[in-house]
């Protein structure tokens, strides 16, 4: 289907499940339930789910292809949120001229700044990636707060021009739509005593991953995709053999910073704010961690880390002791006590305990990610299996 | 002339800081290979032994002081540290506020230990696993640091005393004989200065004149051929692991009455300091001092108003473009021996 081998198209339809379903399978949990705040599905979440999707597996087709680390990519995508809201300031809250121009914008910048931090690699390529980083950052907080709106973030005012837009009477701001389809409409849906949310913003930014995740795909099995992994495995060699690999990084470093712009165009999309904190080096290291959860190289582990990762940042941070007293209300109480405070540690606040424990185990434990969890137990399985039945094959070895 | 002066003292504390904290790295690159994101949180540690020994040192209880009265008539109840009590007014007090140079014996032992369970417990598993590994696990474990500190110290800055003598400014301008007034600085920052050249020059003598120091150079320019000599090399450099993870903490605690430490002030230093490593050159201990003090020293004049004039937004950068600049055109830094980590 589409130029894809059957097994690519299984894991297209998976994801193409998981995404259309995701409303469903987000809130498994009734509502009156206690477990009910571990439940996430309301559109704000869903929507961050699928934009650091696409973050993730632009990410991906840099590090997971070529494996060099970039420390900095946080800036293409706050690059693509400061084009993407000025788009929605100049011409019209319709957000499709704010998506091209957070990709244009944010591909010309990553051709930049990646046409300078390739001609070093290894350690030197992350520290010059975090290293522009950091000055975009710097310089979004203080010299170029015309542009940026400093501290306050850029967001949509009444006075703007919107010069693509009929004259506006009602004095508000009007909310952003994709042609007339304004991205916070939607509906809800209650069976029983669960209410699932269909909400529009969160539907448009999935065909986006989809599409996203469909070119990463073919990047992944095409000649393109095969040079960049034979640089990962050794770049010296490619020169060896008389091939210049340096347009093929570029290329893929733009790509990857272009994902990026869309990811951050998707965001002001939804939600009209930009802040220059979405370019802060921390940022950049989370979008590395989604990556390394979920299975740096495969196609779906991005996805699967971007979800886990914000599933985590959102549901554990929102806890608090209340919440832990109602979870182990069923222990006794001298065992609740002690466990509630040590809980504590790692939600609300702590959840960047959490993060970083999460971090350092998969990176010790499991440095292919959640993926290679999954098939390690698969393969155990058959393992298993191989041996109470002799005579049946040997699965064949997994991706 | 007074105003050059000035910026290079405003920038000699910082570049201190830098300085020290890049010698960690590097000496933990040197020798075991590792690029270690956490070391900004061993910094951020030893300032909080500072924190935790100020706290300890004004731990205080009431009494009744029969001889004054509170404006009710009733006898004044007042807070006396225990320290006080034991050792009476004037060597109680004195210990109090020298709390944070005494500081150092704590730290010292503290960070070891911290250093050696690091090494041991985490980072050995690493020394075959790719850079980028390194870089995240060691990433990981500065989030927990900071979170487990964040946990018992709470989110905000814990200004710290400098001893009472260390406080107020000193008068360059009248010693270099400029107006007075006119070059102005701290005495604690003077301190901090000449405390960390006295670090840094016991690093280098260390491993200039010490038979322990002269192995572990041999090892760090060949670990295979000191190995088959029948030296244990890895134990020695663990310990020098540790000896930098006492470096970053000693320049955390003098650091704290400067800046009042907060659970992420580690992270700050932490990726001016790798820039600071790349500009010296990666594995070279001169290199990193150099450029240390260089870079703070060139931080504070980007500062100056007439430089943000003519460049705005110029303090902010200056650090990342010339470290930009340095990984262009001379990739393995000011001072890198040929060959380390060039491509």
């Amino acid at each position: 289907m589409l130029g894809l081998n059957k097994k690519d198209t299984g894991l297209f339809l998976f994801v193409l499940a998981l995404i259309v379903f995701a409303p469903f399978i987000l809130n498994p949990f009734p509502e009156s339930s206690d477990l009910a705040r571990f439940n996430a599905g309301y559109p704000d979440l869903m929507q961050r789910f699928v934009i650091f999707g696409i973050f993730a597996i632009g990410f991906n087709i840099l590090f997971g292809l070529t494996g060099y680390l970039s420390f900095g990519h946080a800036a293409f995508l706050g690059v693509g949120s400061y084009a993407g809201v000025w788009m929605m300031k100049l011409l019209t809250v319709n957000i499709v001229p704010a998506l091209i121009a957070a990709i244009v914008v944010a591909g010309i910048f990553s051709l930049v700044i990646g046409y300078i931090c390739l001609r070093r690699s290894g350690i030197y390529f992350s520290i010059l990636t975090l290293a522009f980083a950091q000055m975009s950052f710097a310089l979004a907080y203080s010299v170029l707060t015309p542009i940026t709106a400093g501290e306050t973030g850029l967001q949509l005012s009444l006075a703007d021009p919107r010069i693509l837009e009929a004259a506006n009477a009602s004095g508000t701001i009007p909310a952003a739509n994709f042609f007339g389809l304004e991205m916070r409409s939607g509906f809800d849906w209650a069976v029983g005593d669960w209410v699932f949310t269909f909400n529009f913003g969160y539907y448009l930014c999935a065909v986006f991953m989809l599409i996203a995740f469909y070119i990463s795909i073919r990047i992944f099995r095409s000649p393109f995709g095969m040079m960049l992994r034979a640089v990962k495995s050794n770049q010296q060699r490619m020169g060896y053999t008389g091939l210049n690999s340096k347009p093929y990084m570029l290329a893929a470093f733009v790509i990857s910073g272009m994902y990026a712009g869309l990811a951050g165009g998707l965001m002001v999309a939804v939600d009209p704010l930009a802040g220059a904190d979405r370019m802060f080096w921390t940022a950049s290291g989370e979008v590395v961690l989604m990556t390394i959860l979920g299975g740096v190289g495969t196609l779906l582990g991005p996805v699967l880390g971007a979800g886990m990762i914000k599933y985590f940042e959102n549901i554990f941070s929102r806890l608090n002791e209340s919440d832990l007293n109602a979870l182990f209300g069923f222990l006794p109480d001298f065992i609740q006590a002690p466990l509630v405070t040590v809980a504590q540690m790692f939600v609300g606040d702590g959840w960047l305990m959490t993060l970083g424990l999460m971090f350092m185990l998969i990176v010790i434990f499991l440095p292919g990610g959640l993926l290679e969890g999954v098939q390690r137990l698969g393969a155990l399985v058959s393992r298993k299996k191989k041996t109470n039945e002799p005579s049946q094959p040997a699965a064949a070895p997994a991706e | 002339m007074d105003a050059i002066i000035l910026q290079i003292l405003n920038g000699l504390d910082k570049g201190s800081a830098y300085a020290l904290i890049a010698l960690g790295l590097t000496l933990i690159f040197g020798t075991l290979g590792v690029v270690n994101f956490a070391h900004g949180a061993l910094f951020m540690l030893g300032a909080f032994c500072a924190v935790t020994l100020n706290a300890l040192f004004t731990l205080s209880h009431q009494v009744i002081d029969p001889s004054r009265t509170d404006f009710l008539g009733n006898p004044l109840r007042v807070e006396i540290p225990y320290l006080v009590e034991w050792f009476g007014e004037a060597t109680g007090n004195a210990i109090i506020d020298w709390s944070v140079p005494l500081s150092i014996l704590i730290a010292i032992p503290v960070m070891a230990a911290i250093g050696l369970a690091m090494e041991r417990g985490l980072i050995k598993h690493f020394y075959k696993r790719p850079h980028a590994d390194q870089i995240l696990v060691t990433f990981g474990l500065a989030i927990v640091l900071q979170q487990v500190v964040k946990y018992f110290y709470g989110a905000n800055p814990i200004p710290m005393p400098a001893p009472d003598a260390f406080v107020g400014t000193y008068d360059f301008g009248v010693l270099l004989g400029f107006d007075p007034f006119s070059i102005m600085y701290p005495y604690w920052r003077l301190v901090y200065f000449l405390f960390s050249l006295v670090i840094i020059a016991a690093v280098f003598a260390f491993l200039r004149y010490t038979t322990f120091g002269m192995v572990v150079r041999a090892g760090m320019a060949d670990r295979e051929t000191v190995g088959l000599l029948g030296i244990n090399i890895g134990r020695r450099f663990t310990i020098m692991f540790a000896i930098a993870a006492i470096v970053a903490g000693l320049a955390g605690v003098m650091y704290t009455p400067i800046v009042a430490p907060n659970y992420n002030m580690g992270m700050n230093f932490l990726v001016l300091s790798f820039v600071v490593v790349v500009v010296g050159g990666m594995g070279s201990l001169p290199g990193a001092v150099l450029a240390g003090f260089m870079l703070g020293i060139l931080e504070s004049f980007a500062s100056m108003a007439a430089v943000i004039d003519i460049v705005p937004g110029i303090n902010q950068v200056i650090i990342y473009l010339v470290a930009i600049v340095v990984l262009l055109v001379r990739p393995r830094g000011l001072m890198g021996r040929k060959g380390v980590m060039e491509d």
